[in-house]
């Protein structure tokens, strides 16, 4: 039961293409696994599709229609979407968005310990501005309290943690600004399993995070 | 071209690899899916670029088409959205993958059915014409500009809450202009 969800706005973000990959990322994951937000998502598709088609036609060149003809028979080339080599461990967590950025199975990532709390690992994306990294957080584990310049976009995969008295599990979606200060307690029996993407530094409240603080390494 | 004209053409380039299917929904399509680019800013140049790639996408792509999930024109939009980004960007934008959405409600098609779905396509396609000005502006502003809804809202100079309001005003109209199965 998924009961965070990301706010309307950001799906709209999302539909019309002006989210930055990163945050598109976590979008369309949650997406993938809420059947409620993919309803407004495919609601906003079907205002650009009416857009397209009461749109006034402009021409197109003479030769167009035989040029894509003749390259009908290409292979397609630079598909990102490699077949990940992934085990069914993998994709029963990761959803399919999120599997071609991993490229290997969960187990085989370079998993880097932080403290005895965390381990995190750097997702590969070309966005400036951005750190995206899936974390690992043990059971217990309790965050320093922290609050952030930009935003924090949290999508939960596994396991589950508390925050500010609300429950987060899988698939929940949180967004966290510079109004939020906050301070999660992992309080599943297994490990909390999260991607999670910042668009800027995090500022700490605490005066342990220095140390301790997962977000401050992304 | 309906769009149930156009999904049929669709439906039978994935099934037969159609391509006096894919010319009848060429002609529909480039011409609307370059006037979209052109309106986004790209030049005319980029703009015919996009459109042929777009199409060319619409070939490779027409066997995750859904015409229970989405119109025509509605999926051919989301094609040039993401070769936009995919061009313009040089990133790759995740996508929710249609083969990883869980199965819908079954949809049975019966004659009562298609009746309804023909009503509400006729709706949608006339769902942007009947929206206030207001709500259109901003829905211009965000897919034409590629705009965030934030942006959209400095640049016409209008508290946030007002462009969310639009947004929402906008897509509970187009929700209500839609059949269950496509929402
Ligand atoms: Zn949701």
């Amino acid at each position: 039961m998924i009961n965070h969800h990301p706010p309307l706005e950001l799906l709209f973000d999302y539909a019309t293409g002006s989210l930055p990959e990163p945050v598109a990322l976590a979008v369309a994951s949650h997406a993938s696994m809420c059947s409620d937000c993919r309803k407004q998502v495919d609601a906003v598709e079907s205002l650009g599709g009416a857009l397209l088609s009461s749109i006034e036609p402009e021409e197109v060149s003479k030769d167009a229609l035989r040029s894509v003809m003749a390259r009908l028979d290409e292979p397609e080339v630079g598909a990102m979407r490699c077949a990940a080599a992934t085990n069914r461990e993998t994709t029963e967590v990761v959803p399919e968005p999120l599997l071609p950025y991993l490229g290997r199975g969960l187990a085989h990532l370079a998993w880097r310990g932080v403290g005895r709390k965390f381990d995190e690992v750097h997702l590969n994306l070309a966005a400036k501005g951005f750190k995206a990294s899936l974390m690992r957080l043990k059971p217990g584990a309790e965050m320093p309290s922290h609050t952030h310049v930009g935003t924090e976009y949290t999508l939960v995969l596994a396991g589950g943690y508390k925050d500010n008295g609300e429950q987060y599990g899988r698939g929940d979606f949180a967004l966290k600004d510079s109004s939020h200060e906050h301070r999660p307690i992992v309080d599943t029996d297994e490990p909390c399993l999260c991607l999670v993407v910042l668009d800027a530094p995090v500022k700490l409240t605490g005066a342990m995070g220095r140390l301790m603080n997962p977000f401050l390494r992304v | 071209m309906d769009n149930d004209h156009l999904s049929n053409l669709i439906v039978t380039i994935a099934n037969a690899g159609d391509r006096k299917a894919f010319a009848d929904l060429f002609k529909h399509f480039a011409p609307r899916l370059k006037a979209f680019a052109v309106r986004q800013g790209v030049g005319s140049t980029t703009a015919e670029e996009l459109m042929q790639e777009s199409m060319l996408s619409v070939w490779r792509k027409a066997h995750t088409f859904d015409p229970k999930r989405a119109t025509a024109s509605t999926w051919v939009f989301t094609i040039l959205r993401n070769k936009r980004i995919d061009m313009l960007r040089r990133e790759n934008r995740p996508d929710v993958d249609i083969e990883d959405v869980p199965e819908r409600a079954s949809d049975a098609s019966s004659a009562d059915e298609d009746y309804q779905t023909r009503q509400t396509r006729d709706l949608l396609r006339h769902a942007m014409d009947e929206l206030p000005a207001d709500q259109v502006e901003v829905l211009q502003k965000a897919f034409f500009e590629d705009k965030s809804h934030s942006v959209v809202a400095e640049e016409l100079n209008l508290p946030l809450g007002t462009v969310k309001s639009r947004i929402r005003l906008a897509l509970s109209r187009m929700r209500a202009a839609l059949p269950e199965s496509q929402i």
